[in-house]
């Protein structure tokens, strides 16, 4: 249990995939200009992330790893060079699947997340998240902590973004800094924030 | 080579950068820069798959259904980052591991992904070719600027060779540790697009609130 929570921890602030590896940026830098849009869509990161990365290691220890098929009885097969291929067709068919239960079952969450969930299939803080799972050789319940470790952290980043751009749009910039500029050195100041956390040892 | 040529591969350097103007690709452009190596290996990547993703797209633009572009774009591009990756592997095994997953998510680069949407679903191979290469050497020189800062001030050597040599050996410069870590690509990043916008003005974006200078400002209550 205590593991688990250390990866938790570790997951949201030491190796934020935001502020310390820089994934989904591009999403991060465009819809963080309000507080409610970017939390819409950390939440709907969040629930993405929980579901891709253990179905992306399940997929990853039953079928790809080397002879990970020797449950069928095939032994002797190499498939881990598929796995990039595998992540990004499981993320695309779950966020599609997502967005027709949604929108079936749960239409106000629907209407809240929906324009999101087409943006995430190119968001990479979910292929990344993926990919270092594999990379780490996270089993499966580290696996589901690490995905919702990973996908709060994101969430908790872009938040406070917009808080920190609502604020910002008051202010006195220099032209050429204007917007997208200042956005940068905004988010350098977070991340230099964030790496108060790094020294700690859970 | 025409002008209209020249200028789809002229123009994503600085008029239409897609770093600094079009906000696409960053993730990588952060991840991967402390070092020069990394950064010519990880262009040299992207610039590949974006030109031949791009035209591999292109020649099939019009028999792939509209509702499911997506998925054939992404498998297109997955395979040859696939390709990239393998090679990566087989050749420079070193820098592969260095790049960790940085390679796989070319895959999520909006640069390719948002290439082949905006230029290749409605432009002919060559030109989407092209295109792409262009886009991927925009890319690339933001990359190489912020990679040639960080390396060098970081740790005083540009492509692993000295260039100032450090206290600890014996000589005067001392290392700005700073430069290594993450927070300092979106600083100098930062000041790249000031650059640019100081020299092309047309780029500056429009601020949400204008301040007013109610001294001077006409109409206001003296």
């Amino acid at each position: 249990m205590e593991a688990y929570i250390s990866l938790f921890l570790k997951a949201v602030f030491v190796e934020n995939l935001a502020l310390a590896f820089f994934l989904g940026m591009c999403t991060f830098l465009a819809v963080s200009k309000k507080i409610s849009t970017a939390m819409g869509l950390g939440v709907a990161v969040m629930v993405v992330q929980m579901i891709t990365v253990p179905a992306n290691n399940l997929i990853y220890h039953l079928l790809l790893k080397e002879d990970a098929l020797a449950w069928m009885g095939i032994t002797g097969v190499d498939l881990s060079f598929l796995v990039l291929l595998s992540c990004i067709g499981m993320i695309a068919a779950l966020v599609q699947i997502l967005e027709m239960i949604l929108d079936k079952y749960f239409p106000s969450l629907y209407h809240a997340l929906g324009v999101f969930l087409p943006l995430i299939t190119v968001n990479c803080a979910i292929l990344g998240g993926s990919l270092f799972m594999i990379e780490r050789d996270y089993d499966f319940g580290e696996s589901v902590v690490y995905g919702i470790g990973s996908g709060f952290g994101w969430a908790l980043a872009i938040t406070v973004m917009a808080g920190v751009r609502e604020k910002l749009k008051y202010s006195d910039i220099p032209a050429g800094l204007q917007g997208l500029g200042i956005t940068f050195i905004s988010a350098g100041l977070m991340s230099l924030g964030f790496m108060a956390f790094s020294g700690i040892q859970l | 080579m025409d002008n209209e040529t020249k200028k789809v591969l002229i123009d994503p350097l600085v008029n239409n950068n897609p770093i600094t103007l079009q906000v696409l690709g960053i993730c990588s452009a952060l991840a991967v820069t402390s070092q020069m190596s990394t950064s010519l290996i990880m262009a040299v990547a992207l610039t590949a798959v974006t030109g031949c993703s791009s035209a591999a797209i292109s020649s099939i633009r019009n028999h792939i259904p509209s509702s499911i572009r997506i998925i054939v774009q992404m498998t297109i591009i997955a395979s040859l980052v696939i390709v990239v990756d393998q090679l990566l592997k087989a050749f420079a095994y070193d820098v592969s591991k260095q790049l960790s997953v940085f390679v796989g998510l070319i895959i999520t680069n909006c640069i390719v992904m948002g290439r082949a949407e905006a230029y290749a679903m409605k432009n002919p191979p060559m030109a989407s070719f092209i295109d792409g290469i262009g886009n991927g050497l925009g890319y690339s020189l933001i990359l190489i600027i912020v990679a040639f800062f960080r390396e060098l001030l970081g740790s005083g050597k540009l492509l692993g060779i000295e260039v100032f040599p450090l206290i600890k050996d014996g000589g005067w410069y001392e290392p700005n540790g700073l430069m290594l870590l993450p927070p300092s690509a979106f600083f100098i990043i930062g000041f790249i697009i000031w650059v640019f916008r100081q020299w092309k003005t047309d780029q500056v974006e429009q601020p949400d609130f204008q301040i007013l200078d109610i001294s001077h400002g006409e109409g206001g209550h003296h």
